[in-house]
């Protein structure tokens, strides 16, 4: 008998959320297991939690018997050990593409705007204010450069007209670039594609406010 | 020739030229991190290339030339079999599933997972913390004094994990005792932490052997910054 694979995961983690897409995407049914990335200090420093993952840090994904981190690894193996709809293209090239376009999110944007970063900031210029600039002035840097590139490569979606790891990874950034107001009228081709892709439903069931632990009113 | 990395029985091999494609292209800068791990993975896979030199200190990426080739203006990219390709770590996978000579990659799915969490713990988690780009934004808007510490504040806290992680899983190599990009991805961020930010990597001792053991091999030895034709005299 095989258990259903766990995931770790915070609401509003664009990293937790794009692992929920992809097991969406995949028709995966999974558990969820909330950790607070703010109670407290965050949950995610627990001892408990350090010693499930020392990178202290959300998506964990559990899965017959291992324990997988980091997004783009976990939904790679999900690729790889799962039939269903395919999040990497075929061909080499295409693959290279839809890598490109996820790394330039994974590691190009959102590890600057994330939320460890933002409190490194605040505690060293002592001002809670300076939180929504630094969030958007690295979402919009970011977002200026993945323009230029989806100009080239995009289709119906991120890369061509297949849906794939690409398009897991834009609406989470997107998300996060709506919270620091990063004006979207600036980036016509990443606001079209989140917009077709915010209407299917693997994309819907993983946003943030449709989570266990979502808080009540957002 | 002798393999060095552990008797895996792979015979190393040239990849001959094919009649429709030109030698492969790497745009790069000596001390790049992200070259370095490219340029490391293309020694494993028995390819030569141009050097192409993109002299980051005198903001050569931001010119028109450049921007043409990459519109993300950053290093590396590699042209190659008629494509250009940018963000290493999708260059490292390109290689992977396009290239014969030692895999770097394991099997087992749940492996590859753990080769690629450790990848992605320096490629995302460290690496672009420390880049210029931070640290320029760091010293005019908040003052030149906190971007060194800056920088080694993210270093440490990727380490400390990662000695964590490394000390669970690395024997001969990150994980296992197969070479894989982890690899490739380690030496480069150990080499940059010590040279460029004065890090020391005493209190991290399995990556510290690690980067011993690996800073040893011939096919990390060429691609080292120290080696490169624009490395300063």
């Amino acid at each position: 008998m095989t258990s259903k694979p766990v995931l770790y995961s915070y609401y509003r983690s664009s990293c937790s959320y794009r692992v929920r897409i992809a097991l969406n995407i995949k028709g995966i049914d999974y558990d969820y297991r909330p950790v607070n990335m703010l109670k407290d200090g965050g949950e995610q420093y627990t001892d408990g939690f350090s010693e499930l993952n020392p990178m202290k840090q959300v998506p964990v994904l559990i899965d017959k018997g291992h324990t997988l981190t980091q997004s783009l690894p976990i939904i790679e193996y999900l690729e790889e050990t799962r039939e269903g709809p395919k999040l990497l293209p075929e061909d080499p090239l295409s693959r290279a593409t839809v890598r490109q376009v996820a790394e330039i999110i994974a590691a190009g944007i959102q590890p600057i705007q994330n939320l460890k970063v933002i409190r490194k900031v605040v505690q060293l210029t002592g001002r809670e204010d300076v939180k929504p600039e630094w969030g958007n002035h690295w979402i919009d840097e970011g977002f200026k450069a993945l323009e230029v590139i989806l100009i080239s490569c995009s289709g119906m979606y991120c890369v061509g007209d297949s849906l794939s790891l690409a398009d897991v990874c834009l609406v989470p950034q997107v998300y996060n670039a709506l919270r620091y107001k990063v004006d979207m009228e600036k980036f016509p081709v990443i606001k079209r594609i989140n917009e077709k892709l915010k209407k299917l439903k693997p994309f819907i069931d993983a946003s943030p406010d449709r989570q266990p632990d979502c808080p009540k009113g957002v | 020739t002798q393999s060095t990395w552990g008797g895996r029985g792979e015979q190393p091999h040239f990849v001959s030229l094919s009649l429709t494609m030109s030698t492969p292209i790497l745009y790069s800068y000596y001390i790049s991190s992200c070259s370095f791990r490219v340029r490391i993975a293309l020694n494993f896979k028995k390819i030569k290339y141009q050097y192409r030199t993109v002299d980051l200190r005198s903001g050569e990426n931001y010119k028109d030339d450049f921007k043409k080739i990459n519109p993300l203006q950053q290093v590396p990219v590699l042209q190659i079999d008629g494509h250009t390709l940018t963000n290493s770590w999708s260059i490292l996978e390109y290689l992977e599933e396009t290239q014969s000579g030692l895999p770097l990659l394991p099997k087992e799915p749940e492996k590859r997972a753990l080769v690629r969490s450790i990848t992605d713990a320096i490629v995302s988690g460290i690496q672009p913390l420390q880049n210029v780009i931070v640290q320029k934004y760091i010293a005019v808007n908040f003052g030149a004094e906190h971007a060194s510490p800056w920088t080694q504040h993210w270093i440490h806290l990727g380490f400390s994990k990662l000695e964590i992680l490394l000390n669970n899983v690395a024997r001969d190599y990150c994980v296992g005792d197969e070479l894989s990009i982890a690899d490739l991805c380690l030496v480069p961020q150990v080499y940059n932490a010590m040279k460029r930010f004065d890090v020391s990597i005493d209190k991290y001792p399995t990556i510290e052997r690690l980067y011993n053991k690996l800073r040893e091999i011939p096919e990390f030895i060429e691609a080292h910054p120290d080696n490169q034709p624009d490395t300063p005299k």
